[in-house]
């Protein structure tokens, strides 16, 4: 078994402000919690400024490298429809595409919450306690967006039970 | 209490390591990607300040260090760029306390103008140099900078990179350690005082000093063997390292910590008892050079390996031998002005003008894309007004007319100042006009505070540098300062009669960063409380 089969690779694109920076952080935070090694990397700077971004998180027993290798991502988290094509070479054959149409906007208290929601779906696919990814969402955003990130972390869980596994 | 275990960027690792390390004071000047480490530093309680620039944090951090505390001083690393004046003479004067400086190299130029790597610094000011991998080392190596420091009595570089600063690791703190002695003044002439009599002994101390530290570097220094295959060893730095282990899980490993003085008799042993040994790097060949330099018989990657960032998969290829042209990822939506911008009309006026437009770096230097295409060279820090007046000053009257210089706030304290100075030493025969893009806030690298915005870094009151009396003060006529987002007609036209006067002109575009407006109310907001909580006596 190669090392990146041990460890689970995501990467979460999206553009500049629309929290793929914050869903990487949530991600990594359940990880950290679960007792993983955990890296995370992502690019700073002229990238805030509504031009794309990416985020890599891996986790697992022993992580090295905080990039994701080219073509080795399990899960392609995208918040916005124009980011999927550009992204889609991060995959493994057989890796997972998370798309933002997943999960249905107006479902949600917020849009600004899609992140969350992603995030939720994401969830259902690894193996992490769900209770780490609630006390995840709880440290990393303010609290009087609690409620409504957290009812669209649940939307995000629920819409990954129709996917197949 | 600490938690035993914590998820860390490089930056905050550094900064947590220099709070629990007793640094007493921080100072640097915000540079992506390194910007991070003084904001953490001063949110963990400790004593941190934005200077005007990196030449300037470095002197108040060596003046912190000749009186023996601990300091640390961040930039990027074209900061030290601007710095290099004092770190050249600081590595002959030696320091009393400790002085760390951390260079943050942005190799693949994520948000830069060029890709410069730093570990040459280290070599040509004659500083020992450490390159953490991730966020335990950033965290491990600035307390064993402190230490090499104070051991020595040198400053000591500490060399990131942008995906050691910016990728979160777990971070182990270790117990704290022992406070150094109160700060105190001890004269010492011989060696603070560098005159020639004063600096020719210095420079041989210096000379033995780092003599002594590569001793030390042989046995005692951060550097290890990851035990492997004895047909293949690998020679390898800083976020390298993590690449190599994950894409050759079978080559043996040198990983140095310490990369300036290298060790290399522990180099030369390794690259023996292996059949062939490859050195891994980032940048420029500097471990290879030196390797071959000295006589060690090792590989060094194909050129081409010498631009951007290296991952897995170009470890990958390094090791094989592989120089074909590489697959070329997908471009994404690049970078623009936000929606809203206030440079956005300044950029409009300058393209409707038909304006030569001499920029500077910031957020504004996005100026240079479309639908604005109106900024025509961008250098480094403060070159937007010196660039514009040696182009005034060769090109025709009819083409020196159009010459604009465009500076941002923090970039105009930075550099820009000297700029204006010499405009009006040697102003050019069609007179200049600099436009200040004042958005309030040090933006492109995340809202930071500067000496325009009377705020101090932690965002509390601070003495303000007024860029109109500064620009009156030089004898120059007072600016004018205009929103140019209210009237973009007569901003176009205040910019049409500048540009005609054929004088030395200056105006102020002023309109807070959009990103930026709310945080600056709220500050504003606080410090106001913060007055009328004063009692009056």
């Amino acid at each position: 078994m190669s090392p990146s089969n041990e460890v689970v690779n995501v990467v979460i694109a999206g553009l500049g402000g629309q929290g793929a920076l914050k869903a990487s952080d949530i991600v990594a935070d359940a990880a950290f919690r679960s007792g993983l090694e955990v890296k995370k990397s992502e690019i700073h700077g002229m990238s805030q400024r509504g031009g794309s971004v990416t985020s890599d998180v891996r986790f697992g027993a022993e992580v090295f490298s905080p990039m994701v290798p080219p073509g080795e991502a399990d899960f392609l988290v995208v918040l916005a429809p124009s980011q999927v094509e550009n992204n889609r070479w991060q995959l493994r054959p057989g890796g997972r595409l998370i798309p933002p149409e997943l999960v249905a906007e107006n479902t949600l208290r917020s849009k600004k919450c899609l992140n969350v929601a992603l995030a939720g779906v994401l969830s259902a696919f690894l193996d992490l306690p769900e209770e780490h990814w609630v006390a995840a969402i709880r440290a990393n955003l303010p609290e009087k967006v609690h409620a409504m990130n957290l009812d669209a972390f649940q939307k995000g869980r629920q819409a990954a039970a129709g996917l197949s596994r | 209490m600490q938690p035993d275990r914590m998820l860390l960027s490089g930056d905050e690792a550094v900064a947590l390591a220099a709070r629990g390390g007793h640094v007493r004071l921080g100072t640097g000047y915000p540079g992506t990607p390194s910007t991070e480490i003084l904001e953490a530093f001063s949110e963990l309680g400790g004593q941190a300040q934005w200077s005007p620039n990196e030449k300037v944090a470095l002197e108040v951090a060596i003046g912190a260090a000749f009186a023996g505390a601990r300091a640390i001083c961040t930039m990027k690393h074209v900061g030290l760029n601007v710095a290099a004046d004092p770190l050249f003479t600081v590595a002959y004067t030696g320091v009393q306390g400790a002085l760390v400086i951390v260079s943050a190299d942005d190799p693949g130029m994520s948000s830069s103008q060029n890709e410069q790597d730093n570990r040459r610094y280290a070599v040509a000011a004659g500083v020992p140099m450490l390159e953490p991998a991730d966020s335990q080392e950033a965290y491990d190596f600035t307390l064993l900078g402190i230490e090499i420091s104070e051991r020595w009595k040198i400053p000591v570089l500490l060399r990131m990179t942008t995906r050691v600063c910016h990728s979160y690791t777990v971070v182990r703190p270790r117990p704290p350690v022992a406070p150094p002695p109160a700060p105190h003044f001890e004269r010492d002439v011989a060696h603070r005082v560098m005159i020639p009599a004063h600096a020719r002994p210095a420079h041989v101390r210096l000379r033995e000093k780092l003599d002594a530290i590569a001793q030390w570097n042989e046995t005692e220094g951060p550097n290890r063997v990851v035990e492997g295959t004895a047909a293949r060893g690998v020679i390898t730095s800083g976020i390298s390292y993590m690449h190599v282990r994950e894409a050759d899980r079978e080559a043996a490993v040198l990983k140095l910590g310490l990369t300036h003085p290298l060790p290399f008799g522990a180099m030369r042993e390794f690259a023996r008892a292996h059949g062939r040994t490859i050195v891994v790097e980032e940048g420029d060949p500097y471990l290879a050079e030196a390797a071959l330099a000295a006589g060690l018989a090792v590989e060094t990657k194909p050129d081409l390996f010498r631009f951007g960032e290296l991952n897995v998969d170009r470890v990958r290829r390094i090791l094989n031998g592989e120089a074909s042209p590489e697959a070329k990822v997908p471009p994404g939506k690049p970078p623009e002005l936000c929606p809203g911008c206030p440079h956005r009309s300044v950029f409009t006026a300058l393209r409707d003008l038909g304006c030569i437009v001499a920029g500077d770096i910031g957020c504004y230097t996005l100026g240079v894309l479309p639908p604005f295409n109106a900024l025509d060279t961008c250098v480094c820090m403060g070159a937007g007004i010196t660039v514009g007046l040696g182009l005034r000053h060769v090109l025709p009257p009819e083409e020196a007319r159009r010459v604009v210089s465009v500076i941002g706030d923090s970039t105009f304290v930075h550099s820009g100042i000297t700029g204006l100075v010499e405009a009006v030493y040697n102003p050019p025969a069609t007179g200049h006009l600099t436009i200040i893009l004042d958005n309030g806030t040090t933006a492109m690298t995340g809202m930071q505070e500067h000496p325009g915005t009377g705020r101090s870094l932690d965002h509390g009151r601070a003495g303000k540098v007024i860029f109109e009396d500064l620009v009156e003060s030089l004898g120059m006529a007072r600016p004018v300062v205009i929103d140019p987002t209210v009237d973009t007609a007569r901003f176009q036209s205040l910019v049409s009669e500048a540009l005609a006067s054929g004088a030395l002109r200056v105006i102020v575009a002023r309109r807070d960063c959009l990103l930026a407006t709310s945080k600056i109310k709220s500050y504003e907001q606080a410090l106001k409380q913060e007055t009328c909580l004063v009692p009056i006596e």
